[in-house]
């Protein structure tokens, strides 16, 4: 028999396959949700870059067949600022993790979004650093563990969402990986929308996160995010909690405001004119 | 006027002006091409960051303050891989958070020029005044082994020329080249003569030779060991990272085989390349018997003190390394075989006096080190020019 391509292989680098990712993760799900997105508003993918940093949705880049650059660690969102100012033509995508987007690169990510700079931004947010083995990070839940938690985290988490929302992104919204229908329609808004956007999608390590927290399968994990998601669009970000009974999901923010790329233009054609 | 030579007019500014050497490097880097400055302020590199956030609206080019210099670096690499000639311009601080990223742009091979000038240091030390301290920082405060280039500009006139010639090199080898001026050349005022446009030499970096498609390999070097670039949006679909990887662009991250070739190929094409890089001044030199070594700011006063000695019947001459990094090796070697002495007068404790002590082998080499509000007085230079001829 002959054997069908799959409809979202053009998205991706065949000669890079098999992925690093292990068996259970949520970072296919993302990716493919990433695909469908491309596909079904047929965009033109020779303008899209996608830009990572450090981690296990790191390597996404390497995986797409776009044009992609794979950052240092926590620097993605400051190279996507120099990759969409000197191109607005370009699409510019940035895929990393919750480490590397909100500790390491968290004076980045708030400042792009205060900018409202042209970037969709996509968080894997996995709870911990998976690619060093499962270390607390700035998402780790209070009272979760990890190998750096050993006796509990004591930290509070970033309310990501509720972050982007107060440093000024047009777009936020908030999935699951169990919510691929509402993430694909997510990234296209995204991808549609004028200024920065960012999309958290809560995703399993049952390797990692989920083996100290007794949900040791991707199964297990994804049996959490069935029973504790709530969607409330358009509910305050501010209490869109991530809790062991409750992960508020949905939309929150939708607005339009001039992007820093219109300003920059409307900037210099008014020196052009004065010249 | 045809509208080219009018908008070479708004783009360089050519005849002779009086200004510093902050606006001269802007000037410069215009001039180059450069269309995008990404920065941080920072004492006494500001008014290159100011200049541009004036002068780039106005000939289509983007000028946008970072939040810090690590984010500074990294848009400005990712300007190059969108096909901007970039640059950012710093100090020591700002340099030193720099390093993370400058060696993303060794390891990516981007094109990109970057601005250092000096202060005193360590930590914020002195910011108003004038250093030669960050000169090993700029050839090794990257980890991992690399070859660099830095150029060390004495005067106003070579903050515009040798800023020029920073991006001509960075394109031609795809490498970060640095700007390692000081805190005097930054801020001094002097005539400078900025060029015809057409008389500018300008190099850009090697285009794909093949449309894309699979025979396009992004990082296969061609004879001079450099890979032509492409940039994002030209359809094809490369992949660039950190990590050390193979021709394809593509992570090798077990592979001694890949780490061996791609690290040995980085520095060769710097290393195998110096001859066409390295740039030196030599005044009277043919019959000196005592050798001045200095570069950038403390090469002023070496010249002084280099003419008072002949003045006084002693041959001395003064060799001055417009390009640090590579160190022009050879050059020092070759003149060591022929003078008694060599003096280096740097301002720091000491730094690229050991790259001419390792040239030097036999030749005694006196240091002279500086440090603080006032560079080297020519006296002190040719005080220790007498001393050493005896």
């Amino acid at each position: 028999m002959e054997k069908l391509p799959h409809p979202y292989e053009k998205f991706l680098r065949k000669d890079r396959i098999p992925h690093i990712w292990c068996e259970g993760c949520g970072n296919g799900i993302i990716l493919n949700c990433f695909a469908r997105a491309l596909e079904e508003l047929n965009i033109d993918v020779d303008k899209v870059v996608v830009v990572s940093g450090i981690g296990c949705i790191g390597r996404v880049s390497g995986y797409t067949n776009t044009d992609s650059f794979h950052t240092t660690h926590g620097r993605p969102i400051a190279f996507a600022t120099g990759v969409k100012l000197a191109n607005p033509e370009l699409k510019v995508v940035v895929m990393s993790g919750d480490g590397d987007l909100f500790a390491i690169g968290g004076n980045h990510f708030i400042h792009a979004a205060r900018r409202n700079l042209d970037i969709q931004v996509i968080c894997a947010n996995n709870f911990i650093y998976g690619m060093t083995g499962g270390q607390s990070g700035p998402t780790t839940p209070f009272d979760t563990w990890t190998t750096t938690t050993p006796y509990g985290n004591i930290e509070q988490a970033f309310n990501l969402v509720h972050l982007a929302a107060a440093c000024g992104a047009v777009y936020v919204a908030r999935w699951t990986t169990l919510h691929t229908r509402w993430l694909t329609e997510s990234i296209k808004k995204a991808l549609q929308k004028e200024g920065f956007s960012f999309i958290e999608v809560v995703s399993q390590c049952p390797e990692l996160f989920g083996r100290y927290n007794r949900m040791e399968t991707g199964i297990k994990m994804m049996q959490w995010f069935k029973e504790a998601s709530e969607v409330q669009h358009f509910s305050d970000p501010a209490k869109a909690e991530i809790t062991p009974n409750h992960i508020v999901v949905g939309e929150f923010i939708d607005i339009e405001k001039p992007s820093y790329g219109r300003l920059l233009r409307e900037m210099k054609a008014r020196v052009e004119e004065k010249k | 006027m045809t509208t080219t030579s009018v908008e070479k007019t708004r783009v360089v500014h050519s005849g002779r002006r009086f200004t510093s050497g902050d606006i001269a490097c802007a000037e410069g880097a215009l001039a180059a091409g450069c269309r995008f400055f990404a920065g941080y302020p920072i004492t006494p590199a500001t008014e290159i960051a100011e200049h541009m956030a004036r002068r780039l609206p106005e000939i289509g080019g983007v000028y946008i303050q970072m939040e810090d210099e690590i984010a500074s670096m990294a848009a400005v690499i990712g300007a190059s891989y969108a096909g901007v000639k970039a640059m950012t311009a710093t100090s020591g601080p700002g340099f030193s958070l720099m390093m993370e990223n400058i060696g993303l742009a060794l390891m990516t091979e981007t094109p990109c020029v970057i601005v250092n000038v000096m202060r005193g240091g360590p930590s914020t030390g002195q910011p108003t005044m004038p250093g030669q301290q960050d000169v090993m920082q700029a050839r090794w405060g990257s980890h991992g082994d690399y070859e660099i280039i830095a150029l060390a500009p004495s005067s106003v006139q070579e903050m515009f020329d040798l800023t020029v010639g920073a991006f001509n090199l960075s394109e031609a080898y795809r490498v970060p080249v640095f700007v390692l001026a000081d805190e005097i050349v930054g801020h001094m005022w002097e005539r400078v003569t900025i060029p015809e446009a057409e008389s500018i030499k300008i190099v850009n970096r090697k285009k794909p030779t093949v449309p894309p498609g699979n025979e396009f390999v992004p990082f296969k070097p061609e004879a001079d060991l450099v890979p032509p670039m492409a940039v994002f949006g030209e359809g094809y679909h490369f992949h660039a990272t950190g990590l050390t990887h193979d021709e394809r662009g593509y992570p090798r991250t077990e592979s001694a085989e890949a780490q061996t070739q791609l690290v040995q190929r980085l520095c060769d094409k710097i290393r195998k390349n110096k001859n066409r890089i390295i740039q030196v001044e030599n005044t009277m030199l043919e019959d000196a018997e005592v050798a001045v070594v200095a570069y950038g700011i403390a090469a002023r006063a070496a010249l002084s003190a280099v003419r008072k000695a002949r003045a006084t019947g002693i041959k001395a001459g003064l060799l001055r390394p417009v390009t640090l990094w590579p160190f022009p090796e050879e050059q020092v070697a070759q003149l060591s075989m022929r003078v008694k002495a060599i003096v280096v007068p740097e301002m720091n404790c000491g730094q690229i006096v050991r790259e001419v002590e390792r040239a030097a082998k036999q030749t005694p080499v006196k240091f002279l080190p500086k440090l603080g509000e006032e560079p080297h007085k020519p006296d002190e230079i040719f005080d220790v020019i007498g001393e050493v001829q005896k």
